[in-house]
């Protein structure tokens, strides 16, 4: 990716601290990068976000979910680019740039799932049905100086994957 | 050919649309005032108020059914207060048909009013990391138009719809607005204004997203039976047929506003009418009738691209073919389907408790032939729909 140089700093960061996730649960932090689901024990359903007490489905009892990786790579079924800084509780960068998000439906589990997508790729750069895959980037730094980290649609296809 | 349910809408009433900040509840006592004049009923006679609810103007807006009924004076009608997102005001007909149906009362007043802060809508004040509502803004500033926007590049890429298709909406929806002195704006636009609208949310500019209003409707129903003591006769009056509340069934395939993911349809398979489609199938069943018998509609344009869906949810034309039915002026006023002749959301902007209701106010006085300057020619049945956060849809006739 060309990368901004302001990634590249917080690359460097990371090599030395852990990588906070912006919502507990959701995503590894760590390498393969996945969205966690939850799998019902009885019926096999999965759900995202992931949830405990009982299974979505109505036909369904279960109240036994566990948290279930899910598939890396996904198909992308719509995209859009925000133009204007999202209001509050988004940390908009400032200057705000735009940034693309993207519904990608995850054929395995029949489930679409809306994210970011990666830094620097936009709308004009996305197609539906194209193969993107969980990567992860920086959402914000809080006050302190405390990166909280995000997942993020990322093309499969190289675009600059170095 | 009345059916044992029908109800009467004895009386409509609204304040303008705008942008004037003051509280709903001056709003909401203009529409209420004006629905029991144009009723002709005592506001101590009205024996159930059902409230819309407003989530953005403090503890008065929670409990909407008593705000208002204590601005008018407390009379000891029953009450209630109904929260739905965008359909509240649809929950609050069906709560206030529900108790006449139920025979708890005989007429009743629904009522809607807001206030709306400028700009995108956010979520309510506070930390609330469990929330949907706070995650999809916090995590992915995922905004209304963004979600508006992945809903209209489906219809492009899919459907072949071009941004000119979505912006055929707004001009006609504006140039029906026009004529509507409820309307905020009463501007005809053209498709060169959108060259110089700005993008919100890719494919979609400034002018294909409603704007958010302060405004207030009330419309007064009661059985056949007051209306007929009331006016000797049932000729000419307007009957609701139908109010349809529908969820979605699981699994909800569908991406939709505020959620971050579709239900999964690996284990159970997804019901053969999508959500949309089956809030329209729900009313048109309980009135007994179909799309061809719908004279006009109001349809919940927040974005332009979702009114070309809707066309398509009510059964005017084949999942697709939406686009054409607005190229081809069907929908517009003079059309054999005029969509939205009060100027729709596009010349009103929303104002959320009280959409729902104005619809109904707009349908009423089209079937009575009193809107003058947007009147759709010999409207016989009307038909309104919109959409609520988390899955509720409604459908008068």
């Amino acid at each position: 990716m060309q990368a901004l140089s302001s990634d590249t700093t917080t690359l460097q960061n990371v090599t030395t601290t852990e990588r906070i996730p912006a919502v507990e649960g959701w995503f590894t932090t760590s390498e393969p990068y996945t969205l966690i689901g939850a799998k019902c024990t009885g019926c096999g359903t999965v759900v995202f976000p992931p949830r405990s007490g009982s299974c979505p489905s109505p036909d369904c009892d279960g109240t036994e979910l566990e948290p279930t990786p899910l598939s890396r790579k996904g198909k992308v079924w719509s995209y859009t680019e925000n133009h204007y800084a999202p209001p509050p509780p988004y940390v908009a960068a400032e200057p705000f740039e735009p940034y693309a998000l993207a519904a990608v439906e995850l054929e395995a589990e029949g489930i679409v799932i809306l994210g970011q997508v990666a830094t620097g790729v936009m709308a004009a750069d996305l197609s539906i049905g194209q193969e993107v895959e969980v990567d992860l980037q920086v959402l914000y730094r809080d006050d302190e100086g405390v990166d909280h980290w995000i997942w993020t649609w990322a093309p499969s296809a190289p675009k600059g994957s170095a | 050919m009345a059916t044992e349910r029908d109800l009467v809408v004895l009386g409509a009433g609204m304040h303008p649309w705008g942008k004037w900040g003051k509280n709903f509840v001056d709003y909401g006592l203009v529409a209420a005032k004006a629905a029991l004049a144009d009723a002709d009923v005592a506001w101590r006679d009205i024996e159930f108020v059902a409230g819309a609810d407003t989530i953005r103007n403090g503890y008065p807006g929670f409990v909407a059914g008593s705000t208002f009924s204590q601005a008018m004076g407390w009379t000891g009608a029953q009450i209630s207060s109904s929260y739905a997102a965008c359909a509240s005001g649809a929950q609050a007909m069906q709560s206030a048909r529900a108790q006449i149906l139920a025979g708890f009362a005989d007429v009743a007043m629904v009522i809607g009013a807001d206030t709306t802060p400028k700009g995108f809508f956010a979520p309510v004040g506070g930390e609330r990391k469990e929330d949907p509502d706070w995650q999809r803004f916090h995590l992915l500033g995922a905004t209304n138009p963004a979600f508006f926007a992945l809903n209209a590049r489906r219809r492009i890429d899919v459907f072949g719809d071009t941004v000119e298709d979505f912006a055929l909406v707004k001009v006609k929806n504006s140039k029906a607005g026009v004529g509507n002195p409820n309307a905020r704006f009463r501007k005809e636009f053209t498709l060169d204004d959108f060259a110089g609208s700005p993008i919100v949310s890719d494919p979609l500019r400034l002018l294909d997203i409603c704007a958010t209003s302060d405004g207030a409707a009330a419309v007064i129903i009661c059985t056949p039976e007051y209306a007929m003591k009331k006016l000797g006769t049932l000729e000419g009056t307007v009957r609701i047929r139908a109010v349809a509340n529908t969820t979605p069934t699981y699994p909800q395939v569908r991406l939709e506003l505020p959620d971050i993911a579709t239900d999964s349809n690996a284990v159970v398979q997804a019901p053969a009418l999508g959500f949309k489609d089956s809030i329209a199938h729900n009313a048109y069943e309980q009135a007994g009738l179909g799309p061809e018998d719908v004279s006009c509609a109001e349809v919940y344009d927040l974005s332009t691209a979702l009114e070309l869906d809707w066309y398509e949810n009510l059964g005017f034309c084949a999942e697709g073919e939406g686009a054409r039915l607005v190229r081809d002026g069907v929908t517009a006023l003079g059309g054999s389907k005029p969509v939205n002749a009060s100027g729709g959301l596009a010349s009103f902007g929303e104002a959320i408790p009280a959409q729902a209701i104005a619809q109904v106010c707009e349908l009423t006085w089209q079937l009575q032939g009193r809107s003058d300057g947007h009147q759709v020619e010999n409207a016989k049945v009307g038909l309104a729909i919109n959409q609520g956060l988390f899955g509720h849809g409604k459908t008068p006739r």
